[in-house]
């Protein structure tokens, strides 16, 4: 599935949600079922700064896939990062470097979330970005 | 004296209907405030003196010799001797306006450390201590090579004070405190704490941002040498607070920031300052600010302490019992003496995602460290969830608060 397509589905699942309460019961339930990290990656180099719960966040190149696994000790958190990891886990760096970030304001998600949140949001997309361009130019050193 | 229930009620509402903010709705639902300890809610009176001083008074202060100056400098040190008269200073000199206790606090370190602090010195502060009184001190100390120390916390939130009295010494040169911990509620026995330092010479500066607005203060009765104090979190508006400093350590301090009212005379070769408080106010102050501050002070004044006290112990105790009855509820501080300041955690559920499930209720509280890191660190915290509570809350409130945690519990199982 390309990310445009993840980011589709994402935004039909969202539509189908009444109230704010319906869409906190989803995400808890994502944060429920997030592969959990390697507890060897949970270490500080890891952790997003700008959440008010600690999230973590690791990568790894697969033959020029990205995988992405994290954490967070905050279940919400988990549920927001699991579906950032549902959209940009398992592409190529230039994949996660193009895809558009603008489904996050279509689903609410982003102008609900406070300002604190939201910049924990914001900072787990530009890691995930900086990640990818890592590895873009490891790709074109190598 | 307790005031009767149904007088209370009808006081209540009228009450409530002085602060416009509090028939607001968030996501549909009434707002429930809970978040005093960051900022109060601001009555009318306070919102049309601001307006009122735009509209009609507005002027730059001390300078000019037109009738608009003069009367925007009589409302601004009018509300200057409202402040003073509030706190009980000895005179109004004593009071230096600033935006609020954390500019009051950087002004003593630097000024204070600049005149009084040395190599090997050290400063005093304790575990229950917010950023914005240790990191003004931790500066002064890297700057002089000082030494910071600091007064223990028992389990409870309560200062160890057989620690304190060992940690004063010959090297102390001033001992920082707050007075009522913004994280716990504690409330510090400061008046002892100020006398044990006194018998050795030492001065003390008291953190007063949660403690003027839960009670009286009397800076002359405590006897602190400084008192420091932000208008937005006693119903008056933001950008605004207050020192109190006594003279004679005021007189022997250097100028904090220079410009403006605070300078005397100015050459090229050399510059003189102003006497109290001006010396310490560099620029155009805020007028505005000012003048609701003192406002706001007029405001707690018709209400009377007895009425606040009333509402907000009884408000924290129904809190405290209410929660208390929701198993896995754990309420993080419990010193014998507390202001209306309930941090709490719901079982092993992240404070983050309680805050963001209480939030849909409407209901507004804080969650995290509260700007006071070493002190989580020190109870093996990463945060809380802090309900914090003015005169203007409800029973029925913190009732719709017990329910939101229920919900929690139930969403996080």
């Amino acid at each position: 599935m390309t990310i445009k397509e993840t980011i589709e589905n994402i935004i039909n699942e969202f539509s189908s949600f009444d109230d704010w309460m319906d869409k906190y019961n989803y995400l808890i339930e994502m944060g429920k079922s997030l592969p959990l990290i390697d507890d060897k990656y949970k270490i500080d180099s890891n952790l997003i700064t700008g959440c008010q719960s600690r999230v973590w966040l690791h990568s790894e190149n697969h033959g020029g896939q990205i995988i992405f696994t994290a954490d967070s000790d905050a279940v919400i958190t988990k549920g927001i990062v699991n579906m950032l990891i549902r959209v940009f886990s398992d592409h190529t760096p230039d994949e996660i470097i193009n895809a558009e970030t603008e489904f996050l304001d279509v689903i609410g998600l982003k102008d609900h979330l406070s300002p604190t949140r939201s910049n924990g949001l914001v900072s787990m997309i530009k890691q995930i970005k900086l990640y990818a361009l890592a590895y873009k130019a490891q790709q074109t050193a190598g | 004296m307790r005031i009767p229930e149904i007088q209370m009620n009808t006081t209540l509402s009228a009450i409530r209907s002085d602060f416009p903010i509090l028939s607001t709705t968030v996501y549909g639902k009434p707002l429930v405030y809970f978040d005093n300890a960051a900022t109060t809610q601001k009555p009318s009176a306070v919102i049309d003196a601001i307006t009122g001083y735009y509209s009609e008074t507005n002027s730059n202060v001390h300078r000019g010799v037109h009738h608009l100056s003069q009367q925007a400098t009589l409302a601004y040190e009018n509300a200057r001797k409202k402040i003073a008269d509030f706190v009980n200073a000895a005179s109004d000199a004593e009071i230096i306006f600033t935006r609020g206790t954390t500019e009051s606090i950087n002004l003593v370190a630097w000024s204070f450390g600049e005149a009084f602090v040395k190599e090997g010195d050290e400063i005093l502060i304790s575990a229950l201590e917010h950023h914005s009184n240790i990191v003004p001190w931790q500066q002064l100390c890297l700057r002089k090579k000082a030494v910071l120390r600091v007064i223990p916390v028992y389990d409870n939130g309560e200062l160890d004070q057989e620690a304190y009295m060992k940690l004063l010494n010959d090297c102390t040169r001033i001992v920082a405190v707050n007075h009522i911990s913004n994280s716990l509620g504690t409330i510090n026995p400061i008046k002892g704490m100020i006398r044990q330092a006194h018998e050795r010479g030492i001065p003390v500066l008291i953190d007063g941002a949660q403690g003027i607005s839960h009670g009286p203060v009397d800076v002359q009765e405590l006897n602190c040498d400084f008192y420091t104090f932000s208008a937005h979190k006693m119903y008056g508006p933001m950008g605004i607070g207050g020192l109190y400093g006594k003279k004679d350590w005021l007189k022997q301090m250097p100028p904090y920031q220079c410009g403006g009212e605070m300078i005397e005379k100015v050459t090229f070769e050399e510059t003189t300052f102003n006497e109290l408080p001006y010396k310490f106010e560099a620029g155009t102050p805020n007028v505005a600010g000012a003048i609701g501050f003192g406002t706001a002070v007029d405001y707690l004044g018709n209400l009377g302490w007895d009425f606040i006290r009333t509402r907000e112990s009884d408000l924290l105790n129904y809190a405290t019992e209410k929660l208390s009855q929701i198993e896995g509820v754990r309420i993080i501080g419990t010193s014998a003496q507390k202001a209306s300041i309930l941090s709490f955690l719901i079982g092993n559920i992240h404070f983050f995602d309680a805050g963001t499930i209480i939030d849909q209720y409407g209901i507004a509280v804080r969650t995290g460290n509260h700007c006071t890191q070493p002190l989580m660190d020190r109870l093996c915290l990463l945060g809380t969830i802090r309900a914090s509570f003015a005169f203007y809350n409800t029973r029925e409130e913190i009732d719709l608060l017990a329910e939101a945690v229920l919900k929690v519990k139930e969403l996080f199982a």
